[in-house]
């Protein structure tokens, strides 16, 4: 048993080149749609926080575009 | 056709007025290939080897030296604006530039090659079709140049990001005429590389116009 | 097509189908790393290296889909002023070029040990990496405007000459390389790819479409509610004018 699942590591002497590139896929992919939905999340909770606040007065307001 | 001669005549003398930008060019371009030398050796074979690609390579990065300057004082004076307002279609006005850009750096690039060629040691039987081939690209390479100068008007970095933009839509150009001078030199045929450079200077002639065209227009929104 | 110009309707629509595609992304991905690493068998050339092919197609496959999409929305917005096609491409070019950086790395890492070099300037490989930086100016040309209005349109025309070009890059690529030939290269294919290991690829290539949709609605959305913010932001000032303290600070000069 012990040694399929080496031999399945070994992936026939090419592991070197499987994982990484299953790996960098798997990084990459995930680390995308991480970022995505960090960037949905972040815009909603600035949206909300936008449509509950009063109408600023006399308090500092921010000049820099969006 | 009196509008577009007016246009082209501004851009003319406007180009004039600053000569020294040509010689400039000139002097950037003959820099770039004498570095080649330094870097590789001054072995004759080597640079006869690369000359026809180092030569095209140099006039590229010559040409969009120019590039950004293009639209650049019109639309911070607000002329852009004017010459959008004139009846002639702004597809002429581009035209116009395209025609000036060239004249001020392509034709200069055309004149210093076979001295730059010379110096590299290229074989004698490749000149007639780097200028050839020269004559058909750079104005492509203009055209092409001036859709990017129009995308980056008012955008921070305008420069680099042109660079960026414009350097993976040259390389078709780059590569037949490099490929027309090579097999110049291994006596082959060079009409069909010829033929193509003319084809993408035809294209480029009806497709660039308007999409520099449509650029400006959102540039001027 | 006005159906849809709506974002709300968009939000809509993409909130309800979101859960689909995440779900079918996972499924389908399984299933065919799964058939793939697994169940197919090893390749009589090339043994075990060839569970790279699992990754290194769909990825292919979807670099060039993303461009597509990517120059349809384009055309959209430029042709029917689609208020979202602008959007769909500023979206879809971050996922095409994360697919062509990982098409180009584990091409590099197939091509190791089959053809013992990490690179080569043949034809596919030239005209993928060209294709790379066509994202990359895509993407720098969009976020190098303050407005991001003018970046999208921008860009859009750029994603446009960029579509036309693809093709004539990669004839010009080809006939390159075939002019100065390289170094003989192995050919891929040996037999024809039989159904053991065509269904896992299928799969993933399937896999990777759902997933480019979970991904482009997400960063739509998010566009969406950016400018959303945006629109917020300036009937805050307009309703609150803002005005300088002699100290620098910009103070409310209502109440």
């Amino acid at each position: 048993m012990t040694d399929s699942i080496a031999a399945f590591f070994a992936m026939g002497g090419y592991a070197f080149y499987v994982w990484p590139s299953l790996g960098l896929t798997a990084v990459v992919m995930v680390g995308l749609l991480w970022s995505s939905w960090r960037g949905l999340r972040s815009a909603e909770g600035t949206l909300e926080s936008l449509r509950a606040a009063p109408t600023p007065q006399g308090t500092e307001a921010s000049g820099r575009p969006e | 056709m009196t509008r577009l001669a007016c246009i082209l005549g501004r851009e003319f003398r406007l180009a004039q007025r600053h000569g020294m930008d040509s010689v400039l060019v000139v002097v950037f371009f003959v820099l770039a290939v004498v570095l080649f030398p330094f870097g590789v050796g001054p072995e004759p074979n080597i640079l006869a080897r690369i000359a026809a690609g180092v030569l095209w390579v140099a006039a590229l990065f010559a040409t969009m030296l120019g590039l950004e300057r293009l639209f650049q004082a019109d639309y911070e004076d607000g002329s852009l604006e004017l010459l959008m307002l004139t009846p002639l279609p702004l597809e002429g006005v581009v035209l116009a530039k395209v025609a000036a850009h060239w004249l001020t750096t392509g034709l200069p690039l055309l004149i210093a090659a076979p001295l730059l060629a010379a110096i590299l040691n290229m074989n004698v039987a490749g000149f007639l079709v780097l200028i050839l081939a020269l004559l058909l690209g750079t104005p492509t390479l203009s055209l092409i140049g001036t859709v990017g100068a129009a995308l980056v008007l008012g955008s921070r970095r305008g420069g680099i990001l042109l660079s960026l933009l414009v350097l993976p839509l040259y390389i078709p150009v780059l590569i037949f005429g490099v490929s027309a001078v090579d097999a110049a030199i291994g006596g082959f045929g060079v009409r069909a590389q010829l033929l193509i450079l003319g084809a993408f200077l035809l294209a480029s002639l009806a497709l660039c116009p308007w999409a520099a065209a449509a650029a400006l227009r959102q540039a001027l929104e | 097509m006005h159906r849809f110009a709506n974002p709300n309707r968009f939000m809509q629509i993409s909130g309800a189908l979101l859960p689909w595609t995440a779900a079918s992304t996972v499924l389908l991905v399984a299933a065919g790393l799964y058939l793939g690493l697994f169940r197919a068998p090893p390749d009589y050339q090339q043994g075990e290296s060839v569970r790279i092919m699992y990754v290194h197609v769909p990825t292919s496959w979807m670099a060039m889909f993303c461009y597509t999409f990517l120059a349809g929305s384009a055309a959209v917005g430029l042709i029917w002023k689609h208020p979202l096609a602008d959007l769909s491409a500023k979206a879809a070019a971050p996922i095409g070029a994360c697919f062509t950086l990982l098409a180009l790395a584990t091409g590099s890492l197939w091509g190791k040990p089959m053809w013992g070099t990490w690179w080569e300037w043949d034809a596919r490989l030239t005209s993928v990496l060209v294709l790379f930086f066509l994202y990359l100016g895509y993407i720098a040309l969009v976020n190098a405007f303050d407005d991001p209005t003018r970046g999208v349109r921008a860009g859009s025309i750029l994603a446009l000459v960029g579509f036309v070009n693809v093709p004539i890059i990669k004839f010009s690529v080809d006939w390159w390389n075939t002019l100065h030939q390289p170094a003989s290269v192995f050919r891929m294919d040996g037999p024809t790819i039989h159904t053991s290991m065509l269904i896992p690829l299928l799969l993933m290539g399937v896999g990777f479409t759902t997933y480019f949709f979970w991904v482009w609605m997400l960063r739509v959305r998010t566009e969406i509610v950016a400018g959303k913010i945006r629109a917020h932001r300036r009937r805050q000032v307009q309703r609150a004018p803002v005005d300088f303290a002699g100290d620098g600070r910009a103070v409310s000069t209502e109440g």
